[in-house]
């Protein structure tokens, strides 16, 4: 039973980590970016081939993962994404899928259609002991970090003068403006900072997923999911739904085998149904 | 301007006309060979592809560009994975438009069974190089194979784990067609020879953590598992979980089909896979001339990046049994006269002997059992047993009854 919720809150922070940056890109900014999981892969291939080619140490690698990926998503914004602000959703839509495919095509050209290698530094192999309780290393490390993501994120959003200017912003970007808040500048830094989250995602990612140039098709349904369940556009709903759904697919998956694999699309209707909004639902929101 | 537009029109005249007496004088020797490549080559599973070509490459480079006797065309496809509306279409614009004599790649199970129909009617002899559904010989007179049966593969697994002493087994899967036949010939074969599969388990197919299934192993204590996923991602990510749960500790012994250390992943796959005994036809580490030679000149052609596969060497087999029938047939590639000459053909493969059966089309080979191990700095399977001659096990029990 323990190591089983252990297990699940480890695998609903890595659903967080992976997650995040979606919430302040697509709830935060109100932009639908189906593209998150290309940013994610950046990351990971940015921490995957510094790794393995350049023996560049696992710290490093994720602080690199983020710069990549926070780099890439300041080009796109720069390039495409500013457009299409006020844009109808379906064309944000179409522009991120587009942004999902070409990526798959060109990580396909660069690195080939295989796996990529990552082997998890040696401190982070194996098994602790903690409470009595056998459990695996590296999912205590990404608890630790889904943590400290948390808490870096309430803090900066919530008690930093830059978060009370995006908060300003994304409530009101004319009244914004007017008092001076550079708003264009604020969401491509805001855009940026959540690509960046999403490359740390994916590189944390390493340990647990394989990494291939499909990725970011293969997980979006997990991103969507822990965003949605969560509610767009706060740090905690998604914190409280990846854990959630992070419980209810270990859980459903070890008690349950034959049908356990479905049990989270069930939970995401239900809470769908009972909070369409998500579990913290954004203020002012309808 | 207008007298240069003139020479240039007079230019281009000469030179089309120049090409087609090249293409009439071509026509009146012999008309190439035209192979018709159904395969993958983009998505995640472009890799299927470029191993194919590799393999056809060598060995046309080894026969001058020739088999039985004619140049080679490759027609190539892309059906983009696993398709078989697209397969099916594809075939009937390859067999009418581009006149092939021969249809061949065919990676995916239901782009096999899909072409099937299409060979019947057509009477175009297709060779199958990978799609692993047992049945697909049997879905038409002009279908033989080339590469393998899950459930050929699987049998000799639990045969071997019995002669080991393991009484009692748990068995993983990945919850689709071929998971499903891995986990019916491995129960079929582990309980006639008098073991218990004492659990059972299919995975879905998108499954990023493993943990549950892991741990739920380890709480019931089989004595060993036996595991089927696809090569690529769902292996790698269910040996560290093994590796991380300490399960070798807990004396739980881990067996495989080959996808588990497909050696076009393996490097990927890392250290986890260290000490995994799997069963399976091709181990790139084969140890015969045959293959020594095969694995250089592909490295020749190649480089050392990209590890011939089982992949491969069906494809270069392949080409092989195209020229052995075409050299019985004296080069007619008539359906029913090539597929005569392909009953019963048996060569040296760089995975050892193998032959096609006679009665079903279908392969008969060696399957060997392999652990991996690491040597000289790379990953590879090393063979250590083998099963002789081994037939599809589903369709020796449908010829028993």
């Amino acid at each position: 039973m323990g190591i089983v919720i252990f297990d699940g809150v480890a695998y609903g922070m890595l659903l967080f980590l992976i997650g995040v940056g979606l919430s302040i890109t697509m709830g935060l900014m109100n932009f639908v970016n189906l593209a998150h999981g290309s940013f994610a892969m950046v990351g990971g291939y940015a921490a995957s081939v510094l790794m393995n080619q350049w023996g560049i140490g696992f710290g490093l690698s994720l602080v690199a993962a983020f710069v990549a990926a926070a780099l890439v998503g300041a080009v796109l914004e720069f390039v495409f994404y500013r457009r299409l602000y006020r844009a109808h959703p379906l064309d944000q839509v179409l522009l991120s899928i587009g942004v999902v495919f070409v990526s798959i095509a060109a990580f396909t050209y660069f690195f080939g259609p295989t796996m990529q290698p990552f082997t998890l530094p040696k401190a982070l192999e194996g098994q602790v002991s903690l409470l009595g309780l056998e459990v695996g290393r590296y999912r205590l490390f990404l608890i630790g970090c889904g943590v400290a993501v948390l808490v870096a994120l309430l803090l900066g959003l919530g008690k930093t003068r830059y978060g009370a200017m995006v908060r300003a912003a994304v409530d009101n970007q004319r009244v914004a403006g007017g008092t001076g808040i550079h708003v264009q500048r604020l969401f491509f830094l805001t855009f940026s900072l959540g690509c960046g989250l999403a490359g740390l995602g994916g590189a944390l990612s390493l340990g647990m997923l394989g990494l291939e140039p499909s990725f970011p098709l293969k997980y979006l349904v997990y991103f969507l999911m822990v965003v949605c369940v969560g509610g767009a556009g706060t740090v905690t709903g998604p914190f409280i739904a990846a854990l959630l759904v992070g419980i209810v697919d270990v859980a459903g998956k070890y008690y349950l085998p034959e049908t356990g694999a479905f049990l989270i699309y069930v939970f995401m209707i239900v809470m769908l149904l009972v909070r369409p909004n998500g579990i913290v639902a954004k203020k002012g929101l309808a | 301007m207008t007298t240069t537009m003139t020479k240039r029109t007079l230019l281009s005249t000469l030179l089309l006309a120049g090409f087609g007496m090249a293409g009439a004088a071509q026509a009146q020797t012999t008309e190439p060979l035209r192979i018709g490549l159904i395969a993958t080559y983009s998505g995640p599973y472009a890799d299927y592809g470029r191993q194919f070509d590799a393999g056809i490459a060598l060995y046309l480079k080894e026969h001058g560009g020739k088999v039985g006797g004619r140049t080679v065309e490759i027609i190539k496809k892309d059906t983009a994975g696993p398709a078989p509306d697209a397969a099916k279409r594809i075939a009937q614009e390859l067999i009418v438009r581009d006149k092939v004599n021969v249809l061949t790649g065919l990676d995916f199970s239901p782009n096999a069974y899909a072409v099937g129909a299409i060979a019947t009617q057509a009477k175009i002899p297709t060779l199958v190089m990978n799609a692993a559904s047992s049945a697909i010989t049997t879905s038409s007179p002009y279908v033989a194979r080339l590469s393998f049966t899950v459930q050929q593969v699987t049998d000799p697994m639990a045969r071997y784990m019995l002669k080991q002493g393991v009484k009692d087994a748990y068995t993983v899967v990945a919850d689709y067609a071929s998971g499903v036949d891995a986990e019916t010939a491995f129960k079929k074969a582990f309980t006639a020879g008098g073991g218990k599969v004492s659990g059972e388990v299919r995975t879905p197919m998108n499954n990023p953590d493993f943990s549950a299934y892991v741990q739920r192993i380890k709480d019931a204590k089989p004595q060993a598992v036996f595991f089927f996923f696809p090569s690529g991602v769902m292996p790698p990510a269910f040996l560290k979980v093994w590796k991380e749960r300490g399960m070798e500790q807990a004396g739980i012994k881990l067996f495989a089909t080959g996808e588990a250390t497909d050696d076009s992943y393996l490097d990927a796959t890392g250290d986890v896979a260290l000490g995994l005994v799997t069963s399976h036809h091709y181990s790139f580490a084969h140890n015969s001339p045959k293959n020594q030679k095969f694995v250089k000149d592909f490295a020749a052609d190649n480089g050392t990046k990209l590890r011939p596969s089982y992949f491969a060497v069906t494809a270069y087999d392949t080409m092989a049994a195209i020229d052995l029938a075409l050299a019985k047939t004296k080069g007619d590639t008539g359906g029913d006269k090539f597929m005569d000459a392909l009953k019963g053909l048996s060569f040296e493969s760089p995975r050892g002997p193998i032959e096609i059966d006679a009665a079903t089309r279908d392969i008969v080979q060696t399957v060997y059992i392999r652990k991996t191990e690491r040597a000289n700095g790379q990953l590879v399977n090393v063979e250590f047993d083998k099963f002789e001659r081994v037939k599809d096990p589903a369709k020796e029990a449908a010829a028993a009854k």
